[in-house]
């Protein structure tokens, strides 16, 4: 048994929500320099370029790469032989707290979705745990702007639906989200589980670098042909038309019930920002 | 690439194209969400608004705080759709000028035109970018709302791209 104190989550996550919301993913960079590359339309060109030098300056300047620094969303692998000493969710919003303190960050958060009074900490997180084999301890930190969030959409279908559907409905999300999500964007996709369980992970599938496939073939042709698709709309940076409306599509499957088929589409920016670090 | 001063006039606005690319400098205002929804309740009741709503221009944004000694955090704008409810009764009041991101609905664009106001749109997720051109933050009114608190912004050559009018 390995025992981890509560101060060591605390820091890690302050120091993963600071790094996510400055400096962005390395990945991400890559694949709007690439779209840069490709892109003819001259006014998509002009905005890759801003986008681009938006990364740089915020992370010269330890400045928020957008001023939406988002609702934090943490995934926490914990290994089986690990001892926690401490409270692990009142380290964890500490850590959210004194990221979103220190960093001068926004806080976005209203206590009551009704009542709307900011909680002024951006707390509470959502926060996700899995028990996995072994005495160490994965944290990943999302920080998740609302403006691609809004864009994001569920749908169940009938189990005999051909996967063309499920590719209009895909489109279809992305040509309504338009340029209100900030594109090009990075969209995940969750297929499979019940209504939440495609929901989270289309979610976590935009933790997977840009420019990697799905290990299962059919899922890789199917994220091949959605990029496509959704290029072929022309939205382009913040809907300037050009080649360039999407970096990249992950789809994540899960076994799912002989009577479903729920699919969920989440729409991350190209702003999309996340840390992690195995303590 | 063409500049514009603000405040704008309906003289100026005639001048853009749609789907210009130009460069703002002078004041505008901030309001997203919270503050669109407090201003058009006293409108529509008839309270006085704490703020000159006439011939301004109102940045969708809600910046990031400033550290010490800098002039504001970053500060790229909102989603433009969220704010189309309570358009209209800006419009009524002499608003000029939008910035923001995203479409519109079909009622607003409309009434932009109709008024012969401008919407501009910049560039999401480049709040970083954009306060490099932000020379005075002043807080006007609505402080009880943080970051949606309504500023008085100093722009200067910010980037924007003419998409109603």
């Amino acid at each position: 048994m390995r025992t981890i104190n509560s101060k060591l989550i605390t820091d890690t996550v302050r120091a993963l929500c600071i790094k996510a919301n400055i400096e962005l993913r390395k990945d991400v960079l890559l694949a709007l320099r690439r779209a840069r590359k490709k892109e003819t339309n001259s006014k998509a060109r002009r905005i890759l370029d801003i986008i681009i030098q938006n990364a740089l300056i915020a992370k010269e300047k330890r400045l928020p790469i957008c001023q939406d620094t988002g609702m934090v969303v943490s995934y926490l692998k914990i290994g089986q032989d690990i001892k926690i000493k401490g409270d692990i969710r009142k380290a964890i919003l500490e850590g959210i707290a004194n990221a979103y303190r220190d960093g001068y960050f926004r806080k976005s958060i209203v206590q009551d979705p009704l009542i709307r009074k900011n909680t002024n900490t951006n707390l509470p997180p959502v926060i996700y745990t899995k028990i996995v084999p072994g005495n160490k301890m994965d944290i990943r930190v999302i920080v998740k702007g609302f403006g691609s969030e809004n864009s994001s959409r569920t749908k169940m279908f009938r189990p005999t639906d051909p996967s063309s559907l499920i590719e209009d409905f895909v489109v279809r999300v992305v040509r309504e989200s338009g340029s209100k999500s900030c594109p090009p964007l990075y969209i995940g996709i969750g297929i499979g589980g019940t209504l939440d369980k495609a929901v989270s992970l289309s979610k976590e599938a935009i933790l997977r670098p840009v420019g990697n496939y799905n290990k299962a073939p059919h899922i890789a042709r199917l994220e091949k042909r959605l990029f496509k698709k959704v290029n072929n709309l022309k939205i382009g940076p913040m809907g300037m038309g050009g080649k360039t409306t999407a970096l990249g599509v992950s789809v994540l499957t899960y076994p799912t019930h002989i009577a479903g088929l729920p699919v969920a589409v989440n729409i991350s920016c190209h702003a999309t920002r996340d840390a992690g670090k195995v303590v | 690439m063409k500049k514009i001063n603000l405040p704008l006039t309906r003289d100026i606005i005639k001048t853009l194209k749609v789907g210009e690319e130009v460069l703002l400098t002078g004041p505008v205002l901030t309001a997203r969400d919270a503050a669109h929804k407090r201003l058009v309740n006293t409108l529509e009741s008839k309270g006085k608004i704490p703020v000159s709503i006439k011939g301004e221009t109102i940045y969708y944004t809600g910046p990031t705080p400033a550290r010490p000694g800098e002039i504001i955090g970053s500060c790229g704008p909102t989603t433009s759709f969220r704010m189309d409810p309570f358009s209209l009764v800006l419009l009524k009041n002499g608003l000029l000028g939008m910035i923001g991101k995203g479409e519109r609905s079909y009622e607003v664009t409309s009434m932009i035109k109709r008024f012969g106001a401008v919407y501009f749109v910049t560039i999401g997720g480049a709040g970083a970018y954009l306060s490099q051109k932000i020379k005075g933050n002043t807080v006007l009114a609505y402080k009880d709302l943080g970051t949606e608190a309504i500023h008085r912004l100093i722009i200067e050559d910010f980037p924007a791209i003419v998409s109603i009018k």
